[in-house]
């Protein structure tokens, strides 16, 4: 069966059928982190006494760095396709999954530290929000990795028989990735610095 | 936005820049953090912080700076309901505020 619109443009919206499904998608993450944003609000504005320095900023610094880097190549590994450069193109998204890894681990050393110590989310209603945005922050990176993993995988051979389609598909696999980003952008102040 | 490989090569120059400053910003953030400043104040810094390095995402590596109608017309309808799940921590305070809410207003008419 043939999809329409695929690479095309559709008259009507002037955009691919997946740019615009991607960008809906986008909309509905928004209200999804957008509720939880809320709901850190009425906590924080509510509590008696909020914790500080409860994170480490060194870690949550290193992160906010290895997620920004992972955007440039995420960008990179489309901007090479359009560049007819397939090799710097799986070098890219090499990278920006295992950027994605190293932030997994990280992730998975900060969570350890607290656990280890019996701070989990049932501790304090800063944990609680803490651990619920970052672990659906964290849930958002695996998917990405599933995606990117199927895209350096099987999904790669569509490189040869429809580029430009494939090249879509890296580009709407980077508005995802860059959402990602953006969130953490604001998850990173809110709960390590503020 | 453009398949031109010539364009895509300037663009490239540009999220390089991107890419620099949004580092440059994330080691203010932090920086601004240790100075200790009024709790509103040190919320108002990082939270404009964080914008201004959100829009440069958003506008650069998510190319909304150049986008069709349609994207921009999604992301105005999710910008209004953002704002109204926002500001419904605030309704839940007007009575602290002594503003005043709507559910006491009926209360009072009964």
């Amino acid at each position: 069966m043939n999809i329409p619109y695929t690479v095309e443009a559709r008259p009507d919206t002037g955009l691919p059928n997946g740019k615009l499904g991607i960008w809906l998608f986008l909309a509905s993450e928004v209200m999804l982190f957008g509720a939880l944003f809320s709901t850190y609000i009425l906590l924080r504005v509510g509590a008696v006494e909020w914790p500080h320095g409860e994170l480490s900023v060194v870690l949550g610094t290193i992160n906010t760095i290895i997620l920004i880097g992972s955007s440039v190549t995420m960008v990179m590994a489309w901007a090479s396709l359009k560049m007819h450069n397939w090799g710097r193109h799986r070098l890219y998204l090499a990278l920006t999954f295992l950027l994605a890894l190293v932030f997994l681990v990280n992730k998975y050393f900060e969570y350890s530290e607290h656990l280890a110590k019996g701070e989990g989310p049932w501790h304090s209603t800063f944990l609680a929000i803490y651990f619920t945005l970052t672990g659906l922050h964290g849930l958002h990176i695996v998917g990405g990795m599933i995606v990117m993993g199927y895209f350096l995988g099987p999904g790669a051979k569509m490189w040869k028989t429809e580029p430009d389609r494939f090249a879509n598909r890296i580009e709407y696999t980077g508005l995802y990735w860059h959402f990602v980003d953006l969130v953490w952008i604001f998850l990173f102040p809110v709960l390590y610095l503020l | 936005m453009s398949s031109d490989p010539a364009e895509i090569q300037k663009s490239v120059r540009t999220y390089m820049t991107v890419f620099a400053m949004l580092m440059v910003f994330t080691v203010i953030t932090v920086a601004a953090s240790r100075f200790h400043l009024a709790i509103p104040v040190g919320i108002a810094v990082a939270l404009i912080i964080a914008a201004m390095k959100g829009s440069m995402v958003a506008a650069v590596f998510m190319h909304l700076s150049h986008e069709k109608r349609w994207v921009y017309g999604t992301l105005l309808l999710t910008g209004a309901f953002f704002l109204v799940l926002l500001l419904l921590p605030l309704f839940t305070s007007l009575d602290s505020l002594a503003i005043g809410s709507p559910w006491t207003a009926v209360k009072s008419g009964e």
